[in-house]
C-alpha cells in the first residue's frame, strides 16, 4: 500500500469518477475503496475476499488497470477514474465478458466472478486478441476454489471473439478467426 | 425407470403442500431442504418440478430455504441432493399432476384416460375444454398424504428444460445477487468474536481481558465489548470500525499477551506414525473370505509359480477448505430475548438450528434459520461457528440485529480441517496375474464433528465460553450412508478375499470434519495407484487389469466408464507429436461411495523439476442427468479442486496452532496450474441420478500419481506431489 500522506486538519475534498459519475470525497487515511464502495456507495458487486491483496475477488478497474480494491486507499485515487462491475454493463448494454460468463456458465458460486471479470476487462482493454495464455496470466491474482478456471479461459476468449468480430468494418466474418486461441497453447 | 419406493424425505414429509404450492397466476412454489452452496442445487431441483408438471422452468419458484417452511432434509452434502431432494420433488410433481389430472377428469364426468397433459395445460382430448394447475389445485388435492409412489415420473427427460440456464448466474454477473455477505437488516450492527488459536485454550486471565477490554471500548465506533471464557467479542456501528480492533486483538496475541493453550501442544513432525500411535477405534468395514483355495497355478515348467505380496502406504496431509468467501452470518433476538432469528449459509440449517437452541437454553421452536447462498462451500466449514457467534454476540446489542464475518485468518484457521488420512495395503497376485487377496487398513480421525448430531451444541464457540460444552470426537457416518474415512476404503474389483479395517483416531487436537468426498480421495487414491503398481508388476497394461477385475454384467457401467475415459484419452495411441521428455499418463477410477456415480480419469503430465499437469479426462456415469451444463461444471469443479489438493495443498501446524492461515502460507490452484478437463458423460436416463459433485476427488489424485509414475517412475505414495516431495522420492526411490 502506498504511503499516506501527511494529514492536515482540514483537507478539500478529493474529485475522482465512479462508474462515470464524478464523486467527492473526504481524504481519509485509513478507508480503503472496497470499503467504500461496499459500506459507502452500497457498491456490493465487489467482493471481500481477503483484505490482504492475494484472491482478486475485490478487483475492480482504476484508470483502466486491474487493481485489488481492498488494497487501494482511498486517498490515491484523486482525478482517477474507477470502475466496478456495476458499472461495465448491465443486461440492457452488457460487456461481451458479461455475456460471454452467462453463456459458459463461467462460474458456481459466483464469488470471483466479479473479480475475475474486472481483470479480464482489463487485459481486454491492453490486449483485444489474447491467447488462452495470456488469460492465464493476466487472472493468475484471481482465486477461485470451485474449480472454474477453464470456463472462464472459454468465457474471456469467446468475449474477445466477439468483440473483434464487432469491431471489424461491415461486422461478420469468422469468429474462431478472430480469436487465435487454440487449447494447446497454453 | 425402474420402480422407485417413496422417498425418506416423503416418508417424513407426506404431504404435497411441503413440497410443492400453486399460485393463483399459476405459478409453481417448490420447497426443498437442500440450499445453494455454489453447485447450484436449486436451478436442477426446479428444473426436476418443470419436467414432471410439464411447465416451463421460469414458472417455478424455489422459495429460500428457512426452519420457517422447508422440508428438513438435514445436510445439502456427498452428492445426495437430486437423489433424495430430487426424488421426493419428482414424486411429489408427478403425484400433483396425476391428481389434477384426475380432478379435471371429474369435472368434465370422463374417465382420466380423456385428458391430456402436455405443456402444463390438461385438455379434455379432442375439445377445445382446457384446465391449468391454478384451475384444478384444491387445498385437500395438496393434503392427501402420498402412501406411496402414486404416480409415474417422466421416463425421459424432454430436452429443452434441461438446457434452461441457472438464473443466478446472470443475476451474479450483473453484480445483482444478494450474497448473506451483502445481507443489511434495520439497526444492524456488526460484531467480531476473537478466540485462541488452539481448540482448546485456558480462559483469558482477568487481568488480561480487563486491559484488552478496556483497549478495545476506547476505540473509535465501538458498541460494547464482551468476555466469556477464551472468548472476546466487540460490537461496533459498522463493519469499517472492526478493523482497528481486529488489528488489536491480533498484535496482543502475537505478543504473547492473550491466550495460552489447555496443555503444551506440538505438532506432529510426521503425520503417519502420529495417528499410529494414538488411542483408535478399530472396526471391520469389509471381510469376505474365498470361498475355497485356489488350486495352485502351474507355469510352463510344470512347478507351482508362487504368489507375490505386495505392501504399500499412502497418506494425505490436513486439508483446509479455502473458500474464497468469509463465514459470515447475521443473529437476532427477538420478543425479548426468548425468540433467535439467525440467517446462514450453513449446509445445515436445521442441524444448526437444533445446537444453537441446546446452546443458548432455547426450545427448538424459537429459534428460526433462514438460509442464504454465501461463497462456495465444500464441507463443514465455518459457517455454523459463525452463526453461534452472530448469535452469542447478538444478546449483547440489546435487541439489534448484529452482522458477524469472520476474517480470513479466522476462516483458514479456525474452521475444521479435512482430516489427514494413512492408508495402507496389502495384495496377494496370482501367478496368472490376477488378485487372489486384498487388504485395505485406514488411520484417520473421524470425518465428522458436524452440529446436530449429539446431546452437546457441536458449535466451536460454545466449547470456548466459561461454561463450556464438551468438544465431542469426531466420527464417521454409518458405512450404508457412505461412512467418512472408510469411504471407498472397498475396492470395487472382483477379488476373493478383501478385507478391510478402519482404525478411527481418538485424539483430536484440531479440530477435522467433513471436506468434499471425505475418505474417499484418499482411499480411492491408495487403492488406484496401488493397482497401477500391480498392474505392473503383472507386466499388464493398467486399463487391462481393471478391466479384467470387472467381469460380468454388474460392472459393465464401471467397464463403461473406464473404456471411455481411455477412448477420450486415445489411452492406446503415442501421444501428439510425441512424448516429450518426462511425458506421463496415468488412469484410475471409482464409484464415488461405491454406490454412486461411476468415473473414470485419465491424466496427463510432464514432469520437469515440478508437474506439469496439463490434462484431465473424465467419463462419468451419473444415472439420469437432470442439468447436462450443471453436471459438467460440478464434475469440471471437482477435478480441478482434487487436483489442486493432490498437487499443492497441506496444512502447516505449528505451536501457534494452524499456521497456513492465508492464501500466501495456503497456496490453491492458480489459472497457471490448471489443467485442461475433458468430461464425457455416459448417458444413462433410464437409470435413477448419483450426483456428480464428489465423484472426480479420487480418481483424479490417483490418476495424476500414475502418470507421475508413468512420467519419471518415481511413485507418489504421498500427497501433496510437490517438487520438493518429488525430489525426495526420486532420491529414495533409485532406479
Amino acid at each position: 500500500m502506498p504511503v499516506a500522506p501527511p494529514v492536515h486538519a482540514v483537507q478539500p475534498p478529493m474529485n475522482w469518477t465512479l462508474n462515470g459519475s464524478a464523486v467527492a470525497t473526504v481524504q481519509d487515511a485509513r478507508q480503503t475503496l472496497l470499503d467504500y464502495l461496499r459500506h459507502t456507495a452500497g457498491l456490493v458487486a465487489t467482493r471481500m475476499g481477503c483484505c490482504l491483496g492475494q484472491c482478486g475477488a475485490c478487483t475492480v478497474l482504476v484508470d483502466g488497470r486491474a487493481v485489488p480494491a481492498c488494497d487501494t486507499p482511498l486517498w490515491s485515487l484523486a482525478g482517477k477514474t474507477v470502475v466496478t462491475l456495476e458499472g461495465l454493463g448491465t443486461p440492457q448494454a452488457p460487456h461481451p465478458l458479461q455475456t460471454a460468463f452467462i453463456e459458459a456458465q463461467a462460474l458456481q458460486c459466483g464469488y470471483c466472478t466479479s473479480g475475475m471479470i474486472m481483470a479480464a476487462a482489463a487485459l481486454l482493454q491492453r490486449n483485444p486478441l489474447p491467447t488462452h495464455k495470456d488469460i492465464r496470466l493476466a487472472l493468475d491474482g484471481n482465486l477461485c476454489r470451485c474449480g472454474v478456471h477453464n470456463r472462464v479461459i472459454r468465457a474471456v476468449a469467446d468475449a474477445a471473439a466477439a468483440m473483434a468480430q464487432t469491431a471489424r468494418p461491415g461486422g461478420g466474418g469468422c469468429a474462431a478467426a478472430a480469436c487465435p486461441t487454440t487449447e494447446s497453447d497454453q | 425407470m425402474t420402480p422407485a419406493a417413496l422417498p425418506d424425505a416423503l416418508r417424513t414429509h407426506p404431504l404435497i403442500d411441503q413440497w410443492l404450492r400453486v399460485t393463483p397466476e399459476g405459478r409453481v412454489k417448490a420447497f426443498s431442504g437442500k440450499v445453494d452452496i455454489g453447485q447450484g442445487i436449486s436451478h436442477a431441483l426446479r428444473l426436476i418440478v418443470a419436467e414432471e408438471l410439464g411447465l416451463p422452468p421460469a414458472l417455478i419458484d424455489m422459495v429460500a430455504v428457512s426452519t420457517l417452511h422447508s422440508p428438513d432434509e438435514a445436510v445439502t452434502s456427498g452428492s445426495l441432493s437430486v437423489q433424495h431432494s430430487g426424488s421426493a420433488l419428482r414424486h411429489a410433481a408427478a403425484a400433483l399432476r396425476e391428481r389434477c389430472r384426475a380432478a379435471f377428469a371429474r369435472q368434465q364426468g370422463v374417465d382420466v384416460a380423456a385428458i391430456d397433459c402436455s405443456a402444463g395445460r390438461f385438455q379434455l382430448r379432442g375439445t377445445d375444454t382446457v384446465a391449468g394447475y391454478a384451475d384444478l389445485v384444491r387445498p385437500e388435492l395438496l393434503r392427501a398424504p402420498l402412501q406411496a409412489v402414486e404416480a409415474p415420473t417422466v421416463p425421459l427427460r424432454s430436452g429443452s428444460a434441461c438446457h434452461a440456464p441457472r438464473p443466478d448466474v446472470a443475476a451474479k454477473v450483473w453484480g445483482r445477487f444478494e450474497y448473506l455477505q451483502d445481507k443489511a437488516l434495520p439497526g444492524l450492527c456488526h460484531g467480531q468474536v476473537f478466540r485462541s488459536p488452539w481448540l482448546q485454550a485456558l480462559p483469558l486471565p482477568l487481568d488480561r481481558a480487563q486491559a484488552l477490554e478496556a483497549a478495545l471500548t476506547a476505540l473509535p465506533g465501538v458498541l460494547t465489548v464482551v468476555c466469556d471464557g477464551q472468548l472476546v467479542g466487540v460490537l461496533t456501528e459498522t463493519e469499517s470500525a472492526l478493523q482497528p480492533a481486529i488489528a488489536l486483538v491480533r498484535r496482543r496475541a502475537e505478543q504473547g499477551l492473550l491466550w495460552q493453550p489447555a496443555q503444551p501442544w506440538v505438532p506432529p513432525s510426521d503425520l503417519s506414525t502420529w495417528l499410529r500411535s494414538q488411542p483408535q477405534e478399530t472396526t471391520v468395514v469389509h471381510e469376505q473370505a474365498p470361498a475355497q483355495e485356489p488350486a495352485p497355478v502351474r507355469g510352463g515348467t510344470g512347478k507351482p509359480r508362487a504368489t507375490q505380496v505386495l505392501r504399500a502406504e499412502y497418506e494425505r496431509p490436513y486439508l483446509q477448505h479455502a473458500s474464497i468467501g468469509l463465514s459470515c452470518a447475521l443473529a437476532h433476538w427477538q420478543e425479548g430475548g426468548t425468540a433467535l432469528a439467525v440467517w446462514s449459509h450453513s449446509q445445515g440449517i436445521f442441524n444448526l438450528r437444533r445446537d444453537l437452541a441446546l446452546a443458548f437454553g432455547l426450545p427448538v421452536d424459537r429459534v428460526v434459520v433462514s438460509h442464504q447462498e454465501g461463497a462456495g462451500c465444500y464441507g463443514h466449514n465455518g459457517a455454523d461457528d459463525v452463526a453461534f457467534d452472530a448469535a452469542w454476540l447478538a444478546r449483547h446489542a440489546g435487541g439489534r440485529p448484529v452482522r458477524v464475518q469472520w476474517t480470513r485468518h479466522a476462516e483458514m484457521a479456525h474452521a475444521p480441517l479435512g482430516p489427514a488420512m494413512v492408508v495402507a495395503l496389502e495384495a496377494a497376485l496370482g501367478a496368472d496375474g490376477r488378485l487372489e487377496s486384498w487388504s485395505q487398513q485406514v488411520w484417520s480421525q473421524g470425518h465428522g464433528t458436524r452440529p446436530g448430531r449429539g446431546a452437546t451444541p457441536a458449535l466451536l464457540g460454545a466449547w470456548q465460553g466459561a461454561r463450556p460444552a464438551p468438544v465431542p470426537m469426531a466420527v464417521n457416518a454409518a458405512l450404508s450412508a457412505g461412512g467418512g474415512s472408510e469411504r471407498n476404503a472397498v475396492p470395487p474389483y472382483r477379488i476373493a478375499a478383501v478385507r478391510v479395517l478402519n482404525h478411527r483416531v481418538l485424539a483430536m487436537p484440531v479440530r477435522v470434519s467433513a471436506l468434499r468426498a471425505l475418505g474417499a480421495h484418499a482411499n480411492v487414491f491408495a487403492a488406484e495407484s496401488f493397482m497401477d503398481e500391480l498392474a505392473a508388476q503383472a507386466g499388464q497394461d493398467p486399463l487391462a487389469f481393471r478391466l479384467a477385475h470387472l467381469p460380468g454384467a454388474e460392472n459393465a457401467r464401471a467397464r463403461a466408464v473406464l473404456t471411455e475415459a481411455a477412448r477420450l484419452a486415445g489411452w492406446h495411441s503415442p501421444p501428439a507429436g510425441g512424448a516429450a521428455e518426462g511425458y506421463g499418463r496415468g488412469m484410475a477410477y471409482a464409484r464415488y461411495k461405491n454406490t454412486g456415480a461411476y468415473c473414470a480419469v485419465v491424466a496427463e503430465l510432464v514432469v520437469t523439476e515440478a508437474v506439469r499437469l496439463q490434462k484431465l479426462w473424465i467419463a462419468a456415469d451419473l444415472g439420469r442427468v437432470v442439468h447436462p451444463d450443471g453436471a459438467r461444471n460440478q464434475l469440471e469443479g471437482g477435478a480441478v479442486q482434487a487436483a489442486s489438493w493432490s498437487l499443492c495443498e497441506a496444512t502447516r501446524l505449528d505451536e501457534g496452532g494452524i499456521a497456513s492461515a492465508d492464501w500466501a502460507s495456503y497456496p490453491i490452484f492458480r489459472f497457471a496450474d490448471v489443467p485442461q478437463v475433458h468430461v464425457s458423460l455416459l448417458d444413462q436416463p433410464l437409470q435413477p441420478s448419483l450426483g456428480a459433485g464428489e465423484c472426480t476427488a479420487g480418481p483424479v489424485a490417483a490418476a495424476i500419481a500414475n502418470a507421475i509414475d508413468d512420467a519419471i517412475g518415481v511413485r507418489m505414495r504421498s500427497m501433496p506431489f510437490t517438487a520438493e516431495r518429488l525430489m525426495q522420492c526420486a532420491q529414495s526411490q533409485p532406479g
